[in-house]
């Protein structure tokens, strides 16, 4: 039987030793009336069975080589270096627990604590947790730490609208039960003056993204001094590889950073696992959720590594937590740490300006075909506006069927305002080529 | 400090004091293939980054040299109550990399992601199945967020009916930490159960709090003290007597795969966690998956999207088209786009290796190696509810006439034995607790070994009690000073700067 190690005989001296004599026996406490009910699961298939079976479904999608992507919208196709899976793969790190007991569990902690150390140089804040299930939990979760810290007596969070819909969406799932009134992106076209006119002595948050959802790098200077004369806090959602190139958001006052770190290292997998990860000024240290590593000594005085601030967490404080979260993303963070090491202060850079200028050459030839028409107002990273001549799902279906080209992401999903508007990310993972058959293809689907 | 001491108090550098300015690992990125466009304003720059600069060779010995002061199970044993440490096939680490599905973009329209809609389509049904519930989301991203959907659920259905007057949800004071958190997330007040002398809910405390207050009930099946509660039937129906609903934790349903339906017994939610029962890995703690499963009722409020059929087939054995769909009244989205997929592809490929008669075979043996170790165990150690436990049992660390050993001193010795501790001072109702969970896939040898050790211990706490207050002596670090660490908050290292 799969992975059951048991020999008949093991069976009986086992039963033996428990004094019944079938495993039946076993379940007498099982209300009869249910006990042993038939599964209706097909039945057992060998290893290369199984593969086969799973290479059928995966080979059903359209992922892989042979497909050009230039869809991102908080999921980038981005490059992710061979030594990371071959160390993912180290059962060593994979299959063992959280690190509850240090003395075996020195490489994750140390892993957990090199990760932290990295996510809050780059974000510029003091520190940062183990990560969370990903950026838009990350993002919710930050709502609590501002209402935490004004203890309940603020209940409102001021949202951009120009945050990825799906994060605003958590926020608001997540928060359905603690009277939390979310306000400011409802109409879709609040500009930053606007929210920051919604800005009072009841606003316990102000939220956000750096690049925003749609790719604009949108002029922070002087927000955080607004938000902290009023008394709320200022989170800024943003994505790791941008930060190679821009100004942290940690230099521009925020509280509190949280995004997504799929971009390192981690790949698309149909939308996860991927990580949050969640950086914060030494004010609010101690009312963050999720694991923290720490430095510390062993009893010999030798350097080690312990999570701490644990009196935080569920398993300890039950009801009195502020969040229920156990697991990080143990692994993922593992990714994301080897990531930044192998790219390194000079590697994160390149990446960054690499997407940026092939992201700009996209744009540009974009702009030159008829029909369409790039929106320019504020600088932009990697990720830019379309505006094209149909609706962008026809043209999407166009791309993939006539040149195996993944469009961009389209937006009247969203913001059923922007019609005919397409969302398109561009990575170092785009060619040229990839870039200018994708020009082609725009052109081409005008006319088709 | 000279070089040498640093050596003997550093088991392994920091990456970042391995840098060298000016390193690089150059292989990784192509050169620039279209023209430079203009730069961005200054303004918006940054002007330092504080990354390590190494070389790939430097950073493929630091993480191998990291993982080597890990355990794991693909080490040895692991009987961490609660946790299910049980081996996870490689095979699925090569399916959930298969590039079909590990480059498969999340917004890409459906029609192009059909494999992978088709697997979790099925997925949902085979853990509907399973559970014996109506449907199934694998929205959530671990147990906890299983935990908070089933919550809000809860809330929902009872709000969509006008009745606003339920403020309490039911725990009993052997539940995990995440449940009564859970309720607390929700906006709900906790009331908590005590257990009776078997370690079943006292039915007494149950039936004076069951009110029309009462949202519902979380309880895990088989409890955390081990054992299937001999009434679970009837406290199922004075819950429901009472109009609340039933939430079952399916953190331990690795007793349960073919033993019982937790939908047949009558509760209204649960959640799995498929890092646990259906063995994707861990990975040093997380990413987990927490699907949530649902009855008729709860149905229409499951967090989505989830996979349904958008289009039967026109032909006659043809593939249906798949789809996502938001359930009427779903309580929204817990997390961007679908779930960890990746754990997903993992818990099918588990799945389909076992079959039907795999699956029950698991909780079988699971059941068979925690009562053999909880029978072998009882005559040295105090086994507080010494009956037929499920897949796993709690007993107390530490002995008469021996009032300085703990559970945490029995911890730390077993490591010095190759054994990774059971879980400790877990349940709290127990003094001293050490949850043990041998888990289906070890060998009896394994289990005998396990039982040596932990009664070679017992004679050493009697015997040489220091060698216990010491340990772990064989490990990589000594006993790790955790006050210190919470004293001199240190979270993250300094960098020198060089700009």
């Amino acid at each position: 039987m799969a992975y059951i190690p048991h020999t008949d005989a093991d069976r009986a001296a086992m039963l033996a030793a428990i004094g019944i004599s079938k495993l039946e026996e076993l379940f007498e406490a099982v209300p009869a009336e249910h006990r042993f009910p038939s599964l209706d699961i097909p039945d057992a298939l060998s290893e290369m069975e199984a593969l086969w079976e799973l290479q059928a479904l995966a080979t059903a999608n359209a992922a892989g080589p042979e497909y050009a992507t230039f869809l991102g919208a908080g999921a980038y196709n981005h490059y992710s270096p061979s030594v990371i899976n071959h160390i993912l793969l180290r059962g060593e790190f994979y299959t063992a627990y959280t690190p509850y007991q240090p003395e075996m569990s020195q490489g994750t902690l140390q892993a957990t604590y090199e990760w932290q150390s990295m996510i809050a140089h780059l974000t510029g804040m003091d520190a940062a947790n183990a990560s969370h299930y990903d950026g838009a939990t990350s993002f919710a979760e930050a709502v609590t730490v501002a209402l935490t810290h004004h203890k309940g007596k603020r209940n409102k969070v001021i949202l951009s609208p120009n945050i990825h819909p799906q994060y605003r969406a958590v926020a608001r799932t997540y928060h359905q039960g603690n009277g939390t009134r979310f306000v400011g992106d409802k109409s879709g076209r609040a500009t930053l003056d606007d929210l920051l006119d919604l800005l009072d002595d009841n606003t316990a948050l102000f939220a956000v993204q750096y690049p925003n959802f749609f790719g604009q790098i949108e002029d922070f200077r002087g927000l955080a001094e607004k938000v902290h004369a009023a008394g709320a806090l200022l989170c800024i959602i943003t994505t790791p590889i941008a930060l190679g190139l821009l100004k942290p958001p940690g230099a521009l006052g925020a509280d509190i950073v949280v995004g997504e770190g799929q971009s390192l290292g981690v790949p698309l997998s149909y939308g996860g696992p991927y990580l949050g990860f969640f950086a914060v000024k030494n004010d609010y240290v101690r009312k963050i959720a999720g694991r923290i590593v720490g430095e510390t000594v062993d009893g010999d005085g030798r350097r080690a590594y312990v999570m701490t601030l644990r009196p935080r967490e569920q398993d300890i404080r039950r009801e009195k937590a502020t969040s229920n979260i156990c697991t990080n993303q143990g692994l993922m963070a593992l990714a994301g740490c080897i990531y930044l090491a192998l790219m390194g202060k000079q590697g994160l850079r390149r990446v960054a300006e690499v997407c940026y200028h092939k992201a700009h050459y996209a744009a540009e030839n974009i702009t030159d075909l008829p029909g369409y028409q790039v929106a320019n107002r504020l600088p932009f990273f990697n990720e830019f506006v379309v505006t094209c001549p149909r609706p962008v799902a026809e043209i999407n279906r166009f791309l993939y069927e006539e040149h195996n080209i993944i469009g961009g992401y389209d937006l009247t999903q969203d913001y059923p305002d922007r019609e005919h508007q397409m969302l398109v990310a561009v990575t170092e993972m785009n060619t040229r080529a990839e870039i200018d058959a994708l020009v082609e293809a725009l052109d081409a689907a005008n006319g088709a | 400090m000279t070089t040498q001491t640093v050596q003997a108090k550093v088991l392994e550098p920091l990456i970042y004091e391995l840098s060298s300015s000016g390193r690089k690992a150059d292989t990784l990125l192509p050169k620039l293939d279209v023209p430079q466009a203009e730069p961005l304003p200054d303004h918006l720059l940054r002007d330092s980054l504080d990354l390590p600069e190494v070389s790939e060779l430097d950073v493929v010995r630091h993480f191998v040299r990291l993982s080597q002061l890990n355990y794991a199970i693909d080490k040895g044993f692991y009987p961490l109550g609660s946790c299910t440490m049980k081996y996870n096939p490689k095979i699925d680490e090569d399916t959930a990399r298969l590039p079909g599905f590990a480059q498969l973009h999340p917004l890409q329209a459906p029609e192009t992601a059909q494999g992978a809609l088709a697997l979790m389509y099925t997925l949902q049904k085979w853990l509907s199945e399973i559970s014996g519930f109506a449907g199934c989301s694998l929205q959530p991203a671990a147990g906890a967020q299983g935990e908070y959907a089933g919550i809000l659920m809860i809330r929902a259905y009872h709000l969509e009916r006008g009745d606003t007057k339920r403020t309490k949800i039911l725990v009993p004071d052997s539940a995990h930490g995440t449940n009564p958190a859970t309720s607390a997330m929700a906006g709900y007040t906790v009331v908590n159960l005590p257990s009776d002398e078997r370690g079943d809910v006292d039915l007494a405390a149950l039936r004076a709090a069951a009110d029309e207050t009462v949202a519902g009930m979380m309880i895990t099946v088989p409890s955390t003290l081990g054992v299937f509660d001999e009434n679970i039937k009837e406290i199922i129906k004075i819950v429901h007597d009472c109009g609340g609903l039933m939430y079952m934790d399916g953190a331990n349903m690795n007793a349960m795969l073919g033993v019982v339906k937790p939908g047949e017994l009558g509760f209204d939610v649960m959640h799995y966690n498929l890092h646990k029962t259906f063995s994707t890995p861990h990975g040093g703690g997380g990413p987990g998956s927490g699907p949530v499963a649902v009855n008729e009722k709860l149905l229409p409020f499951l967090p989505g999207p989830i996979v349904a059929i958008v289009e039967e087939s026109s032909f006659e054995d043809g593939a249906p088209l798949y789809g996502f769909v938001m359930p009427e009244k779903s309580i929204g989205r817990l997390k961007a786009f679908h779930g960890n997929f990746g754990m997903h592809v993992r818990a099918y490929t588990y799945i389909a290796l076992h079959g039907a008669e795999g699956l029950k075979a698991i909780s079988r043996h699971a059941v068979l190696n925690a009562n053999y170790v909880r029978v072998r165990l009882a005559d040295t150690y105090t086994v507080p509810y010494n009956r037929m436990c499920g897949h796993e049992f709690v007993l107390e660390g530490r002995f008469e006439g021996v009032p300085d050993i703990h559970a945490l001193d029995i911890s730390k010795r077993l490591m010095d034995y190759g054994i990774h501790p059971p879980t400790n001072y877990f349940p709290l109702i127990v003094p001293e607790a050490l949850l043990i969970e041998p888990t289906e896939s070890e060998s009896k040898e394994t289990l005998d070994r396990f039982i040596a050790a932990m009664h070679a211990i017992a004679q050493e706490a009697r015997e040489t009690p220091d060698l216990l207050h010491s340990a772990p002596h064989t490990m990589p670090v000594s006993r790790v000073d955790e006050v210190y660490a919470a004293k001199n908050l240190m979270l993250c290292c300094q960098v020198p700067s060089a700009e």
